[in-house]
């Protein structure tokens, strides 16, 4: 009996009317937990009743306590018939149930009917005792925290990361068993809520138990998915990366205001790390395998498809000793785990050495009943099956861990297309060791200190080849630059796993890189990125014939390849239209539907230094001596080439101009025209196994052969950029944009299309499609036109096929402003204020007991920085150092400059905007006198932030409303504050109903209403635990029907993200010491209620 | 491709004021479309009218999610579904609460009934305001109505509570419940120069001083009416025209007074006993519902006019006011002082502010 819940209810207000004659309702409260019930006395005829029961005690078991949520249903009493239900309030107690969350739960929660929605609040405190189990072979697994967030959540530090975790539990849905045909909607809806409550409550335990065995205390990236397979059952599945951490205890020491702000910075994504030097080797694109296995017995077996290339194939041969070595020490740190997946996007510094390219696998499975919920063999087997074949997809791209990893499933009927994707990559071994690594995680911006030390070691060693050893010795066995690393080829040159144009890295020119990057996480912090991102989506549709079970089965697996195929060339040509050479985020998702397939792949699109520039686009027709159609190809080739010189100046991509000479990469370089000519089976060394690719043509040559590929030039053209002022991303930052303002607005969109019936081909339903999503968009840009300048971050599209002939599109995202005139500004504000700083990055230091903290530091900590920013914008040493000094002319100072800018980061502020104009000029004045100083503006973007923030002090925050604000954000921070605090994960699963869909303003109406709802009781329960935001929301799913003939719609939506506690920077630095006691009891609105 | 369903929702609710006030003014969606299109949005900021559409149907629904909740503007406060800043919270109050003063001026002394509402259509055709508008405002009307009419203190202050409005619009709205309330005519031809603000302030000045309110904020009564007791008095004022003796000496006093100080001194001499007749009588005859109807026809007709067509200034008349009212007090026979000036000030007020064309 080691835990005893207490509840107390203390009162309700605006209930509805239950009683037509007196108007008013005779109220009380079922308190149910597990199997046991209280009640509270009536209290009669009020709309307002003050119940304000005796605290209600149930003794449990800590694992029930995990399982169970806290049931509370308001009634209307009756004298003469059945009581009357109000509504119904379930609570997650879980965050109560470790020791750094929430201490109680109080407030007012929506009261919710699923027929009705909310119908009144109610005001309930509710407490954990737990006592100290020490049964070992407890079934339970109090303690271990969980975080939606996909990165080393703020306030704490991973000490170790221990690596993959996932569950799944199985049940029968209550809606398709025999006794729904007799109870009401309501009792079934319920059923099924509870039903899900408890199993994910079941799960999370599970996951916690596996977690306490790897030795670990907290799960990250933990994302919890429903599988609504219908008749065969209900799966509720959940992935996650187990992690040891540290709570930053000393959240005070932050506190005094040099040092807090730049704390902040390694907090908000936002920051990227100045450039620093770049050296070494190569990386690869896209590595995708469609494979369709059926039920057990039925199997087809696509052969793997690998993107922009070819072979799938054995992994290459080791190539340096260096490499040797480093997949040694990786494999055995790796070796021992089944599965070496990580569901994070964003890590410390110095964790991915190499990124390989994006990995997906993809299987075909036939439903069958679940026969027994206690053995869930067969769904956990078919994502072994996957899993594994993410695995080896890595392992043939010489990597051996798998990063930004994710799974998905999309049902209709009884066929299921299971998806699993991420991003093969090398990782730090020493991060994944037990104990040797203390306080090497910081956080996962740690970019101060870590990051300082880190970048400029590897300045030096970038300088002076000499000094590799030491690094060697030191851990990183091949001192791969931060700013570059990553994108260095982790497989072998001489035996690629597919042909991929290497070059020598741009930015160090000692290793290798492919000319174009795919991956599924966010954007490195250390990257060096020229100009902004944006969101780029390749969207089709493929028809189907109807049909049953294997035969439709079989069906959708010939057409996936085809699918990915296409979905990854529409991202290639995007991409290249928009003049970048790299993805980050990228998330594919193919949806099923009755009589067709779509698929949704959306990604940031960034310009990395290290890649290639890319080549343009060359379109080519097919009867070449047709004088008109000669003229109409020159014409489109124009609009093309057009259009690319329009998204460069759009996104401000001026890559610094490489002079051939001194390039002197021994392999040549070609010239962007002669490369596009070039077709790829001459330059690459094909693979043996099935290549649908591009074959003899070069990606970047469209041929213009039938209509379709005049659509799909046409196609290619439409996406019309965002209105000026807009930016868009479906990553956590947006490179190139870094002063951000704290306003905030996060929003969910759903539109539900009817295409029309007639004609239906893949071309038309491709067209819809892709209006369909861009006047969403459009939609979204002219609402939010008030928070001009500002950027969508964490754009995320859902399609679903609801029906026949409906399509459903879903997007969250969140609008943030920024400041565009301090954006003008990057570059001065981190000169002038980097003397000052200099003090406080070493103080950071002394708490980063890195490896790296060598003495050059210590006493100079800049000097080394710059000379790898030097290096940075040179390409090649010294030479290039020189020609830098040397030329100060306008031409260099765009060239050199746009990098800088790219990656600076300057939060400041309004105060600055009357200045701005004064201070463009003295900026103009600097920039010019300080000829090669360039680089020192972006070196210490550190400081920016805190000067910006100092500045902010007087954001007004909207506090005088009776209801306290809770902000949202699909982010994993906020914008200008500072979280103090984790307090659980809220993971909420609602079903609304209505058979009176026309009064209540029809679909529109219905779903508006009901996804205002589920806001609202998200606020309700982060402000009942004591917090003010959701970080890292995600709305899971939306599966709305309707049937407008009996005037019915159902919905069901899932969301989740982490509850936190978060203080306005500007706040923190006017508290005194202790910030955390003063945010600690914000906003708990029942606070006339003490034990 | 049809949208069969498109809704924005946002974490803090997005309200928009120029479709906000769309919708207030009874627009239907396609109206409002085509009025923001007319108002040149499509070309600030480069969308489609698609978009428009959407984005309109978006904040109508909204709009008609929160119209619940402005029916009681405490709730807004509380509610839990929108989350909205305080400043936009009483902006949408205000908004909606605010009323065209040609339609209230239609509405005044008229009783706040179905009948009242039917005839909606011809109020809106006379003023111009769509008939939605109107149903709004009478319905707003209607609210603030019920839910102050059983309440003690002053009106004012009840609404302004209540509704969470801003004080000189919840002052507007205290003067039509309190016309509502006594129903006085306003609806006659020759009342027709006097705008809701000038029947406004009336109904200002008579809460301030003639209801039970004015004396004392417990006082059991509802604040609408005007005591019994207190019109019961009035009757007593009567005794300055009816005793001969007291109308001379009074005009004496005020002639004495006002001598060489205003323009009209000679024509004020001839009709002084008329109009010191109908100033007292106005006051004598409230205590019949009848008459009370007739308070401000009495005063227009009796004193106004007659005054006007021989050219009083304002200023004389506030002067000679001010002397009628001070007068008394030097008589020796009178001895209701305190009633006389309580029921002076008003009317004095009353005049003032209806004196012009």
């Amino acid at each position: 009996m080691p835990g005893k819940l207490k509840v107390k209810i203390v009162a309700g207000r605006h209930l509805p009317v239950m009683d037509r004659a007196s108007d008013l309702t005779d109220a009380f409260v079922e308190v149910k937990f597990g199997n046991t019930t209280f009640k509270t006395d009536v209290y009669p005829k009020s709309l307002n009743p003050q119940w304000n029961s005796e605290w209600f005690k149930f003794e449990v078991d800590d694992e029930e306590l995990q399982d169970e949520p806290l049931q509370i249903t308001v009634l209307d009493h009756d004298t003469y018939s059945a009581n009357d239900a109000i509504g119904k309030v379930y609570i997650d107690i879980d965050p109560l149930l470790y020791s750094e969350a929430a201490t109680v739960i109080s407030g007012w929660f929506p009261i919710y009917d699923t027929i009705h929605g909310i119908r009144g609040e109610i005001n309930v405190v509710v407490k954990v005792d737990l006592f100290n189990d020490l049964n070992r072979f407890r079934q339970s697994s109090c303690g271990v925290k969980f975080f939606c967030t996909t990165s080393i959540p703020k306030c704490y530090r991973a000490v170790i990361i221990h690596g993959f975790v996932e569950e799944l539990v199985v049940n029968e849905d209550p809606e398709y068993q025999w006794i729904d045909r007799i109870r009401t909607p309501r009792a079934s809806n319920e059923a099924r809520q509870r039903l899900i409550s408890l199993m994910s409550g079941e799960l999370q335990r599970k996951i916690g138990l596996k977690v306490l065995e790897m030795r670990g205390n907290a799960v990250v990236g933990y994302l919890q998915c429903f599988d609504l397979e219908g008749e065969s059952g209900l799966v509720v599945r959940a992935i996650g990366t187990a992690c040891t951490l540290d709570k930053l205890s000393n959240t005070s020491a932050f506190l005094p205001a040099c040092n807090s702000p730049s704390k902040e910075m390694k907090e908000s994504p936002l920051v990227h790390p100045p450039s620093h030097g770049c050296r070494s080797t190569h990386n690869s694109p896209i590595h995708t395998a469609t494979g369709s296995r059926l039920t057990q017995n039925f199997s087809v077996s696509v052969p793997t498809l690998i993107y922009t290339g070819m072979g799938s194939g054995s992994a290459g041969k080791e190539g340096g000793p260096f490499k040797t070595l480093l997949r040694q020490q990786t494999q055995s740190a790796l070796e021992q785990r089944e599965f070496p997946f990580f569901t994070l996007t964003t890590f410390p510094p110095g964790f991915l050495v190499h990124v390989g390219g994006v990995v997906s696998a993809r299987s075909v499975k036939l439903l069958d009943r679940i026969h027994n919920p206690d053995e869930p063999e067969t769904r956990d087997a078919w994502w072994a099956e996957i899993r594994q074949e993410i695995k080896s997809h890595a392992k043939a791209l010489g990597c051996h861990a798998v990063v930004g990893y994710s799974e998905s499933t999309s049902i209709c009927e009884e066929v299921c297309i299971l998806s699993a994707s991420g991003t093969a990559a090398v990782l730090n071994p020493r991060f994944l060791q037990d104990g040797t690594m203390e306080g090497c995680l910081e956080q996962r911006l740690s970019w101060q200190p870590g990051f300082f030390s880190i970048g400029s070691e590897k300045g030096e060693v970038d300088f002076f080849p000499q000094s590799q050893d030491s690094s060697s010795l030191l851990g990183i066995e091949e001192a791969s630059p931060p700013g570059c690393g990553f994108c260095h080829i982790p497989y072998d040159e001489l035996n690629m796993p597919f042909p991929a144009h290497l070059t020598y890295c741009y930015n160090c020119r000692k290793q290798k890189v492919p000319d174009v990057l795919f991956t599924t996480i966010d954007l490195p912090v250390e990257a060096i990125v020229i100009g902004k991102g944006c969101l780029i989506q390749a969207r089709l549709c493929r028809l189907k014939k109807k049909a049953q079970a294997e035969a439709n089965a079989t069906s959708i697996s010939n057409l996936l390849p085809f699918m990915e195929y296409e979905v990854h060339t529409q991202l290639m040509n995007k991409l290249k239209l928009r003049g970048m050479n790299a993805l980050f985020g990228l998330r594919i998702q193919i949806t099923v539907g009755e009589n067709m397939l779509m698929g949704l792949a959306s990604a940031t699109g960034v310009y990395l230094a290290a890649l290639p520039t890319p080549g343009g686009i060359q379109i080519a027709g097919k009867t070449p001596n047709d004088g008109t159609y000669e003229q109409h190809i020159s014409h489109m080739q124009k609009k093309i080439n057009d259009t690319i010189a329009k998204n460069k100046e759009l996104y401000e991509i001026n890559p610094p101009e490489l002079p051939e000479e001194i390039i002197g990469s021994p392999i040549p370089e070609p010239r962007q025209r002669s490369r596009l000519l070039r077709s790829q089976s001459e330059s690459s060394d094909e693979v043996t196994e099935l290549d649908l690719s591009h074959g003899k043509k070069d990606a970047f040559v469209l041929e213009i052969d039938d209509t379709d590929a005049m659509e799909d030039v046409h196609s290619l053209l439409t996406d019309v950029p965002p209105p000026s002022g807009f930016y868009s991303c479906n990553t956590e930052i947006m490179p190139g944009i870094n002063n951000w303002t704290p306003e905030i607005q996060m929003f969910t969109a759903v539109r539900v299309s009817r295409l029309s019936n007639i004609n239906l081909t893949n071309q038309t339903l491709n067209k819809n499609f892709n209006d369909l999503c861009e006047n969403l968009l459009k939609s979204l840009y002219f609402k939010l036109r008030s928070m001009v300048p500002c950027c969508l971050c964490h754009v995320n599209f859902t399609v679903a096929l609801p029906e026949d002939e409906l399509v459903q599109i879903a997007v969250t995202a969140v609008a943030i402003t920024f400041d565009k005139n301090q954006a003008l500004q990057a570059n001065k504000a981190p000169t002038e204020k980097s003397q000052q700083r200099a003090s406080t990055d070493n103080e950071d230091q002394l708490q980063f007991p890195l490896e790296l903290c060598s003495d050059p530091l210590a006493s100079q900590p800049f000097p080394p920085a710059k000379e790898v920013l030097e290096g940075a914008s040179s390409h090649t040493g010294i030479p290039a150092a020189q020609r830098v000094m040397k030329s100060q002319s306008g031409s260099w100072f765009t060239a050199g400059t746009s990098p800088e800018i790219a990656t600076s980061i300057d939060y400041s502020s309004f105060a600055d905007r009357c200045n701005s104009w004064i201070e463009l000029i003295k900026l103009k004045a600097q920039t010019i006198r300080r000829g090669s100083i360039k680089t020192t503006a972006s070196l210490d973007k550190a400081s920016p932030l805190a000067e910006g923030y100092l500045r902010h002090r007087s954001v007004p925050s909207c506090t005088n409303s009776t209801v306290s604000v809770v902000k949202m954000t699909p982010l994993s921070f906020l914008p200008g504050a500072k979280i103090t605090k984790y307090l659980g994960i809220i993971n909420m699963f609602f079903i609304r109903e209505t058979t009176s869909l026309r009064e209540e303003g029809g679909v529109s109406g219905f779903l508006h209403a009901f996804i205002a709802e589920v806001f609202a009781m998200v606020r309700a329960h982060v402000a009942a635990l004591g917090g003010n935001a959701v970080v890292s929301y995600i709305m899971k799913q939306c599966v709305f029907m309707e049937n407008p003939n009996k005037n019915q719609a159902q919905c069901l939506i899932n969301v989740s993200g982490d509850a936190v506690i978060f203080v306005r920077e500007s706040e923190l630095e006017m508290l005194p010491v202790q910030p955390s006691t003063v945010v600690s009891q914000p906003t708990s609105s029942g606070g006339d209620v003490t034990t | 491709m049809t949208s069969d369903l498109d809704i924005f929702v946002g974490n803090t609710t997005l309200i928009d004021e120029e479709v906000y006030q769309l919708w207030l003014d009874g627009h239907s969606v396609a109206e409002a479309v085509a009025r923001r299109l007319r108002g040149g949005v499509l070309e600030r900021a480069g969308t489609s009218v698609a978009v428009l559409q959407s984005d309109t149907r978006d904040h109508y629904r909204t709009f008609q999610m929160l119209e619940r909740l402005l029916h009681a503007p405490p709730r807004l406060l509380q509610q839990l579904l929108f989350q909205i800043p305080p400043s936009r919270q009483a902006m949408l109050v205000q908004r909606y609460y605010a009323f065209e003063e040609s339609f209230a001026r239609e509405l005044l002394g008229k009783k706040l009934s179905k009948g009242t509402k039917k005839d909606l259509d011809e109020i809106s055709a006379r003023t111009g305001v769509s008939i939605k508008s109107c149903r709004r405002q009478f319905d707003n009307f209607k609210r603030v109505f019920k839910a102050v009419e059983e309440l003690r203190g002053p009106l004012a202050d009840n609404i302004q509570q209540l509704f969470l409005l801003p004080p000189p619009l919840a002052r507007d709205y205290a003067a039509v419940v309190f016309f509502a309330n006594s129903r006085f005519e306003t609806g006659k031809r020759r009342l027709q120069f006097l705008t809701f603000g000038d029947f406004a302030a009336c109904a200002q000045h008579m809460m301030l001083h003639w209801t039970q309110g004015a004396l004392a904020p417990e006082a059991a009564e509802p604040d609408g009416d005007v005591p019994k007791s207190f019109l019961q008095d009035l009757k007593e004022l009567k005794v300055l025209v009816a005793d001969k003796d007291l109308l001379d000496l009074h005009k004496s006093l005020v002639c004495t007074a006002l001598r060489g100080k205003i323009s009209v001194y000679n024509e004020m001499e001839a009709n002084f006993k008329p109009l010191s007749r109908a100033l007292v009588n106005v006051g004598g005859k409230l205590t019949h519902a009848r008459d009370v109807r007739d308070f401000f026809v009495d005063l227009v007709e009796k004193v106004i006019e007659p005054c006007r067509s021989d050219k009083w200034s304002p200023a004389d008349l506030r002067l000679f006011l001010g002397h009628y009212t001070a007068a008394p007090r030097a008589l020796p026979a009178f001895r209701h002082q305190a009633l006389w000036e309580r029921y002076m000030a008003v009317i004095t007020a009353c005049l003032l502010r209806m004196y012009h064309d």
